[in-house]
């Protein structure tokens, strides 16, 4: 594998991060698997590119897309999973529901065209990295990548915040009973891990498009990052997307049209001796 | 572990005088369907072949979901798999058709065993998210690989040769078959393996402390009920003569689901009322607009919060005094 592969494995990761992490974070603590966050992420997409085309900022279009998806999840959240609280199998397949439904609104508003989000021109062209000319743009995913990283970990173990959603994931009981009104946690939690849905939207939708079809995609990473890395643990997000993103781009290089099946091996021999994932702890 | 729309914890040991009453009413249903196709038009017969197939379907996933415990997401791609290789071993490899349903079925039966393999470890929301997964894999594939199985425009082939194109022929062969495999499920889930399946979902740690492989039964389960699920896919095959990736597309696992969940999880011929209503709801929403993964989704939300033990148990959560009746 050449270095420019190396580098389009390491960008495509650093996406999956941003869209994993929000999914992992809802899955620890909360205990809902959220099958609606790929519909979430593809409708950050949208959003965050029809703001973008329209003021002409980037930056814009991110914040537009953090804030809109939030508010579909916080819709999402108190709207509906409330009045399915505790069943986790009956949480899941509501949110199933709502991805269909999320997927289905989108193609009346958008259409099935494939949009891509416009790069900001201090980003376009390409760069001299080691020796290989790289575009910049997929340099700056994998910046961000690495800021939200570092960003979540500090929030999670140097905040009291952090400190309450850790103590959260292990013992939401014990957390409620020491004063905390976890249900707010928990929902301040939901929002943050929707809002890195739609941000990874925004940010994948300028390098791998958008289309009707994004989000099924995005959420097969997605649960494959999660599955392999382990539930809750933001490091094992963090290996599981480099060790998706490389096997995926290593899987493009090697048999172009059974991509997919290289990141199924991999998963397969890791679940027969970790059924947790690689970091995920019993509960 | 969490089991999903269990309406009763655990089915009443059927008596042979109960017994005889089920088959009775059984073979009246069956009588009754039988002469069904001389009253209906064309298009109704087909939706009616349709429901059969999609029945049989959603009941190989209330064997592992009602009896096992085991929610799986994955017997769409297992389902479409086997209709993918019947429509193309006819119309690429040119071979016979009964070579074909061989190969469908054991190609399914096969994917079952490779997912089984995988999945049995897990149980509750990991098992959905791992047979999701390994779903969505192979609609992946489906898509992509466009040599073999023609890439978004799928494969398509003429299957309906000789007494196959008359829809009342097929409707009665698609009767008969699916007929024998709800009876054959049924069978299954009465058996000592069976009731091996339901100690599983009801307390795994003791059925492994009484000495039970826990992982071999619920591979064996997997496998048995991708079997059923690719015998579906055959009928299909045939009934549609079309495959695409939609086919094979998460779609289809959870409109199969939808189906078992709204007849009622653990109720077997339940899924044949699920598949019905499920069936019946497409049709009259797509007569008025074209937004059926809209509906398909917004019947799932209101199942899962108004109705998650189906049909059967909003009638019973309704009526009180039936539910008396019925636990009796």
């Amino acid at each position: 594998m050449s270095l420019f592969q190396l580098l389009n494995g390491a960008t495509f990761a650093a996406l999956l991060f941003v869209v994993a992490s929000g999914f992992s974070l809802i899955f620890g603590l909360l205990r809902i698997v959220n099958l609606a966050h790929g519909a979430l992420y593809l409708a950050g997409g949208y959003i965050g590119f029809t703001v973008a085309v329209h003021t002409g900022s980037f930056a814009l279009g991110a914040a537009a897309a953090m804030v809109a998806v939030a508010a579909i999840g916080f819709a999402l959240d108190q709207g509906l999973l409330r009045f399915v609280r505790g069943h986790e199998l009956r949480e899941v397949l509501l949110t199933l529901g709502v991805a269909f439904v999320l997927n289905d609104m989108a193609l009346v508003i958008w259409g099935g065209d494939s949009y891509t989000v416009p790069i900001p021109e201090a980003l376009r062209g390409g760069i001299r990295v080691f020796g290989v000319f790289y575009p910049k743009y997929r340099l700056f995913v994998l910046g961000a990548g690495i800021v939200i990283f570092v960003a979540l970990m500090l929030l999670l173990q140097c905040t009291r915040l952090g400190a309450i959603i850790r103590a959260g994931v292990d013992d939401p009981e014990m957390v409620e009973a020491s004063g905390i009104n976890i249900r707010r946690v928990f929902l301040g939690t939901f929002l943050l891990g929707s809002a890195l849905a739609g941000l990874g939207g925004l940010m994948g939708g300028a390098f791998l498009a958008l289309y009707p079809s994004a989000d099924a995609e995005i959420l097969v990473f997605s649960l494959a990052v999660v599955i392999i890395g382990g539930r809750g643990s933001l490091v094992g997000v963090a290996i599981g997307s480099l060790l998706v993103g490389l096997l995926n781009t290593l899987g493009q290089v090697i048999f172009p049209e059974l991509a997919y099946f290289v990141i199924f091996g991999p998963m397969a021999c890791l679940l027969a001796f970790r059924p947790l994932g690689l970091l995920g702890r019993p509960t | 572990m969490t089991t999903l729309g269990q309406a009763t914890p655990s089915p009443p040991a059927i008596s042979s005088g109960s017994r005889g009453r089920m088959l009775f009413v059984l073979s009246l249903l069956f009588a009754a369907l039988a002469v069904l196709p001389l009253g209906l038009s064309r298009y109704q017969l087909g939706l009616a072949t349709e429901m059969l197939i999609y029945g049989t379907l959603a009941m190989s996933i209330d064997i592992l979901a009602g009896f096992a415990g085991r929610t799986s997401l994955a017997h769409g791609a297992i389902f479409g798999v086997s209709a993918y290789v019947v429509v193309y071993v006819i119309s690429t490899l040119n071979l016979s058709p009964v070579l074909a349903i061989a190969l469908g079925v054991s190609a399914a039966t096969l994917l079952a065993a490779l997912f089984a393999l995988i999945a049995v470890r897990t149980s509750g929301v990991y098992f959905l998210l791992i047979t999701l997964a390994l779903g969505m894999i192979i609609w992946g594939i489906c898509l992509r690989w466009t040599d073999v199985t023609g890439g978004e425009n799928g494969l398509r082939g003429d299957l309906r040769v000789g007494i196959l194109r008359d829809p009342r022929a097929f409707y009665w062969i698609t009767l008969a078959v699916s007929g024998l495999l709800s009876l054959a499920m049924w069978r299954l889930v009465r058996s000592p393996f069976g009731l091996t399946l339901r100690g599983i979902r009801d307390s795994e740690s003791r059925m492994r402390s009484l000495g039970y492989n826990v992982q071999a039964h619920l591979f064996v389960g997997f496998v048995v009920s991708g079997f059923f699920a690719g015998a579906a896919g055959v009928l299909y095959a045939f009934f549609n003569s079309f495959v695409s990736p939609t086919t094979v597309a998460l779609a289809q696992s959870v409109q199969g689901l939808l189906m078992a969940i709204t007849g009622g999880i653990g109720t077997l011929f339940g899924s044949f009322i699920g598949s019905a209503a499920i069936l019946t709801l497409q049709n009259v929403v797509s007569s008025y607009t074209e937004r059926w993964q809209t509906a398909l989704g917004l019947t799932f939300i209101l199942v899962m919060i108004f109705a998650p033990h189906g049909l059967v148990g909003l009638l019973r959560s309704v009526l009180p005094s039936q539910a008396l009746r019925a636990g009796q």
